[in-house]
């Protein structure tokens, strides 16, 4: 085992989190002593360490009640990364065809010898949920439209390479707000982290009241542009949408997707993120996509190290409430 | 002949503007003296320092039978019933199969009588099964004892189908209940549209919907003559669109449930199933209309929007949980909270609003304690403390945002047709 700072021992303040249910729940110091973890991570695994033995005997259930390809594989491999046992478990030709309910199906797990969840689910709240309910430390891996926890911690994780901190700056998120939990996730960790925060798309997928969580709105793409550091593109939920939010995808690449033209207006340095997988030519074109200030890959990379940090401070928070070392 | 004498209680009736301490003396079931100076009777029932009041109405209760009889049947309904003072409760035709036909109808009837509890009136279902698109018999409902004619909690979206039951319950002066929302507004919804729905990331439902249906109910009630009763309101402007519509003498009447006088849009963010009830929880601004409309008579009725469901269908994800809360044991409690101790209404406002108003929307002989009235009657210790635990319900339903609450207010003795149907223990 190489050496490590280890921040759940040595950090500056102590983190009390049982569950990671949303980044609504953390302060700024838990954020930043998991995201410190997360860098430390990230070194250790660049130095060839990427194998640790943190998590040895311990067995991480992945519950991926809607498909997921990134978000899953990148936890399975987190888990592995620390050693531990997975557990993987999808709706499709298990128990839950057979009708037996989401907290049977956890509990189920739990009596397996699971004690970290990783859950997504297309319910708000089904986290929280299974929170109250069961013994074992549950992660939000996405609840429904509600929060994305490890998301908002990748993305502020690469913000943060970018920019060292966050306090001062502005970011803006641009697309579908109203079916993001991806953006609310984003607003709590950047609001908390003291930066400015635009969220920016077409006024159907801006939800009501949202400038009360501290943000400012814009439905004008082309203004804001040159006033902002960074720029974080949301998906087009195409599944979420009940009906016509927009009037096509032409209208909407028109008005709020990222090209080169735009670039052109922003700062020399402006960062651009999208949580994926990208629509190439809806919210943004390729050139930028794969042009020098994106950081589409890198947010995949930290999203490894933000998820090893969550396993590890929730498995460390564990051990401590159960007595041991 | 048999005389029952109950002494000294605090006497509430709406009917006769009387609120004072008296003794009542009935005999064979009827209230023969209102002020009787007796001081015997084959039954005496001592009720110093307790509030006398008609038998309670609750005109909107879900029984699930036939169909889910493990969620509540008119059995244990009924029985809840009582417990929360009930003497008659008005039951919604959503069971399985609907109560869209006299059979289905007379069926409750006579489970209720089996039970031994307390009255039950079903109302009829406005179209066959609750489809909203053809007429239910609604005069043959009539005479099978249908009261009123409802879709249960769906929304009569067909403005046509609404048009032509208003004309055709008149011919019976039967009102329609509706719970009045504009369907493709609140498509997958599951908490008012506001704050909390956005920080929540929870699909929810705007006032709106309500308020444009209303309008509507208000405008087809007008132009037809029919009458309306408008179920379960939440909003400050539909509680304003009522008040108009009724200075303007259209017949229209409307309901709230005690709950609705508790919890906002923010009792979500606990994700607790417990707060998800259709039509939603708003905000603060609309509980103070909804307080204003009781206190000014807008707002005739309060009633439980009994909602019960077996555990199995409350113990999962917020969108796998049915809407509603059980109502009928935490009303009373809840009210006198609410409404009494806050100087909101008085006794004799509130027991209206649980007694003669409903009765008068149903059309039955119910609901007051002047002579020659059937004994049904409601004795309640008032200023007992007491804290909510579902596990004591006589519903089979245990889900209410009440669980763990301190209320005021126990129902003591209830009596039905003078009777004795329920004793607190």
């Amino acid at each position: 085992m190489p050496q490590f700072h280890d921040y759940f021992n040595d950090g500056p303040v102590k983190w009390t989190s049982k569950h990671l249910l949303g980044l609504e729940y953390l302060t700024a110091e838990e954020i930043t002593l998991l995201l410190d973890q997360a860098v430390e991570f990230k070194r250790l695994a660049a130095n060839g360490n990427s194998k640790l033995n943190l998590l040895k005997g311990v067995v991480v259930g992945n519950l991926f009640f809607e498909p997921s390809t990134r978000t899953r594989t990148s936890f399975g491999l987190a888990a592995k990364r620390l050693s531990a046992d997975t557990v993987d478990f999808s709706p499709s030709g298990s128990s839950l065809s057979k009708g037996e309910s989401f907290l049977d199906t956890a509990r189920n797990l739990e009596a397996m010898g699971v004690t970290l969840m990783v859950v997504r689910h297309k319910t708000p709240g089904a986290p929280d949920f299974l929170s109250q309910r069961i013994e074992a430390g549950v992660l939000n891996a996405g609840d429904g439209t509600h929060e994305h926890p490890t998301q908002g911690l990748l993305d502020l994780m690469t913000m943060r390479e970018q920019f060292g901190q966050m306090q001062g700056r502005t970011v803006a998120l641009v697309g579908d707000i109203r079916h993001s939990r991806v953006a609310r996730s984003n607003i709590w960790g950047l609001k908390k982290l003291g930066a400015h925060v635009i969220v920016c798309g077409p006024a159907t997928l801006i939800p009501p009241e949202i400038e009360k969580l501290g943000v400012e709105v814009s439905h004008d793409l082309d203004d804001i542009i040159p006033r902002i550091d960074c720029i974080n593109l949301l998906r087009i939920q195409f599944e979420r949408q009940r009906g016509a939010f927009f009037p096509s995808i032409d209208e909407y690449a028109h008005l709020f997707g990222m090209n080169g033209q735009r670039l052109e207006q922003a700062r020399k340095n402006i960062v651009i993120l999208a949580p994926g997988p990208i629509n190439r030519g809806v919210e943004l074109t390729p050139d930028v996509a794969d042009g020098e200030h994106s950081v589409i890959l890198e947010q995949v990379s930290n999203g490894l190290a933000v998820r090893m940090a969550s396993l590890y401070l929730l498995y460390r928070r564990q051990l401590e409430l159960r007595g041991e070392q | 002949m048999s005389s029952l004498l109950i002494k000294q209680g605090r006497i509430v009736d709406p009917v006769s503007r009387r609120d004072e301490v008296a003794s009542l003396l009935i005999e064979d079931g009827v209230i023969v003296d209102v002020d009787s100076s007796r001081t015997d009777a084959d039954r005496v029932i001592d009720a110093t320092g307790k509030i006398v009041v008609p038998g309670l109405i609750d005109m909107r209760v879900s029984l699930r039978e036939p169909g889910h009889k493990e969620d509540e049947t008119i059995f244990s309904g009924t029985a809840a019933a009582l417990a929360g003072g009930f003497t008659t409760i008005a039951c919604m035709p959503d069971t399985d199969p609907p109560v869209d036909n006299r059979a289905a109808a007379e069926f409750v009837i006579l489970q209720a009588e089996r039970a031994r509890h307390c009255r039950v009136v079903p109302i009829g279902a406005i179209t066959k099964q609750l489809k909203g698109e053809e007429l239910a018999e609604i005069g043959q409902l009539v005479e099978g004892g249908a009261a009123a004619f409802c879709d249960a909690k769906r929304p009569l979206a067909n403005s046509e189908v609404m048009r032509r039951a208003f004309e055709y319950s008149k011919m019976m002066d039967r009102p329609l209940f509706h719970s009045p929302q504009v369907l493709e507004l609140i498509a997958g919804g599951m908490m008012h549209e506001g704050y909390y729905s956005t920080l929540l990331g929870i699909p929810a439902m705007p006032s709106a919907a309500e308020t444009i249906m209303i309008h509507r109910d208000i405008t087809l009630a007008e132009m037809t003559g029919g009458r309306i009763h408008l179920m379960g309101m939440t909003t400050r402007q539909g509680v304003e669109q009522i008040r108009q519509a009724r200075s303007r003498g259209v017949s229209v009447t409307a309901d709230v449930t005690p709950h609705h006088l508790f919890f906002t849009d923010e009792s979500m963010k606990s994700f607790d199933s417990k707060y998800k009830v259709f039509p939603p929880f708003r905000t603060e601004s609309d509980i103070d209309a909804l307080l204003a409309g009781l206190q000014d008579g807008t707002i005739d009725v309060i009633c439980s929007d009994h909602q019960p469901f077996a555990e199995e269908k409350v113990i999962c994800e917020l969108d796998q949980t049915p809407f509603g809360v059980v109502g009928l044991e935490t009303v009373l409690p809840a009210c006198i909270i609410r409404l009494i101790q806050t100087g909101v209404l008085d006794w004799l406002a509130l027991i209206e609003k649980l007694t003669i108003n409903p009765a008068k929307i149903l059309g039955i002989e119910a609901g007051t304690l002047t002579e020659g009235a059937i004994a049904d009657i409601t004795i309640i210790d008032a200023e007992r403390e007491v804290t909510i635990n579902p596990d004591q319900f006589l519903s089979k339903g245990k889900r209410t945002p009440f669980a763990g609450m301190k209320l005021s207010g126990k129902v003591q003795t209830v009596l039905v047709g003078g009777e004795v149907r329920y004793e607190a223990v």
